[in-house]
């Protein structure tokens, strides 16, 4: 072995050093890498998580309702629906069919008592116009997509 | 061929012209893609004008990426095949990429606080960008620690290469796990998902990160080479020459 191929071998053990800290790492974070759980994932689980968590998902056509200084709405992946109750600031980004990440707990009654509503961005950039010339074609998919793992 | 550059009069000669030209490009660069990104392109259907924070952001969090690659294959060059001139590019390269890293977390956050209505998530992508950060910080402090300049390239190359793990992780964060931030617009198997009105700005803006950085990359390694052999001059004064002082 001559002293560069040894030189070389040390970085390379380096590298797969650091490579398998990481994955060890990832591999033991598990989901809980994962910023929010989607409906259909909450409904996947074998027993409702306590203390505070985070739900992601599309805010549902229809479900906004403002009663005092409560707004309730539906929050739903296409295969779950979770109700939120909340009290406080909406992003400007809130509405229907927006991609959200509710911070909150879950109530006895399966709804979750949100302590903060972020609101989420998609992937997608365009001027206002090209927005309402896709709806006028039809093309729209309206709101970000929940990315559910 | 790696010899050839190895010879500093050799990259003295180059330098002294591709480190300004890179700058003037930068300049020109930055000049058009910010009159394109600021004033003459549309705002976004959704985040109206908060989109042009995109701009210096989105390269930013590109040239970040790009200075720790760099660095990790200027280490392994330099490490492996004892090549000086690499060390420095490492060495010069790395307050460079840690300023880009600052600069996409501060914008990224001001962009934040409108769009999500928050100034900071501890999502994959977040966590995962300040990380790189505090690599850039460490190996910083690797070079300073040490009075030997071979030694601390040596260690400074090992630890830019573990810590290159990370740069996969960052990139892939928004794929593998449900962050709050979006997934790439750019990047992506599938095309970008940026009209073109707002990805020609984008791209003018990268372009112009890139030749800054090389600028910056230059002068800073010319910078180290002259302060290197200043260093050496000073070392082989003669000592009665040191005490008369």
């Amino acid at each position: 072995m001559t002293k560069r191929s040894r030189r070389i071998a040390i970085l390379a053990a380096a590298l797969a050093l650091g490579a398998s800290a990481a994955g060890l790492a990832i591999v033991a974070l598990g989901r809980s890498v994962a910023y929010f759980y989607a409906p259909s994932d909450l409904a996947a689980l074998p027993s409702p998580p306590g203390g505070t968590i985070r739900l992601g998902g599309l805010v549902a056509a229809g479900s906004i309702l403002h009663t005092d200084d409560t707004v309730r709405f539906t929050v739903g992946d296409g295969a779950a629906e979770i109700d939120v109750r909340y009290r406080g600031l909406l992003p400007d980004l809130f509405r229907e069919g927006q991609g959200v990440v509710v911070e909150g707990r879950l109530a006895e009654d399966g709804a979750l008592d949100a302590s903060r509503v972020l609101a989420k961005h998609d992937e997608s950039y365009m001027p206002r116009e090209v927005a309402e010339a896709l709806k006028e074609k039809g093309l729209w998919r309206e709101g970000a997509d929940p990315q559910t793992p | 061929m790696l010899t050839e550059f190895a010879n500093p009069e050799k990259f003295e000669r180059i330098a002294r012209i591709a480190g300004p030209a890179a700058t003037v490009a930068a300049l020109a660069c930055a000049a058009t893609g910010l009159y394109f990104g600021l004033v003459a392109s549309p705002p976004d259907y959704q985040q109206g004008d908060t989109v042009r924070i995109m701009y210096v952001h989105v390269p930013a969090a590109w040239l970040a990426l790009f200075a720790y690659v760099f660095i990790a294959g200027a280490s392994v060059v330099g490490f492996a095949w004892k090549h000086p001139l690499a060390d420095v590019a490492a060495k010069s390269a790395a307050p460079i990429g840690a300023v880009f890293t600052a600069l996409a977390l501060i914008t990224g956050s001001i962009w934040g606080k409108p769009m999500w209505g928050a100034w900071w998530a501890w999502d994959a992508r977040l966590t995962s960008m300040l990380i790189l950060f505090f690599l850039y910080l460490g190996y910083i402090a690797v070079w300073e620690a040490f009075e030997d300049k071979g030694r601390a390239a040596r260690i400074a190359a090992i630890v830019a290469t573990v810590g290159v793990v990370n740069v996969p992780i960052i990139h892939f964060s928004v794929d593998h796990w449900s962050s709050l931030h979006q997934k790439a617009s750019v990047f992506r198997s599938d095309g970008p998902t940026i009209d073109p009105a707002m990805l020609t700005p984008l791209l003018i803006m990268a372009a112009a990160y890139m030749a800054g950085f090389v600028g910056l990359l230059i002068a800073s390694m010319r910078n180290e080479i002259a302060a290197r052999r200043l260093a050496r001059i000073e070392a082989a004064r003669p000592v009665s020459e040191v005490l008369l002082q």
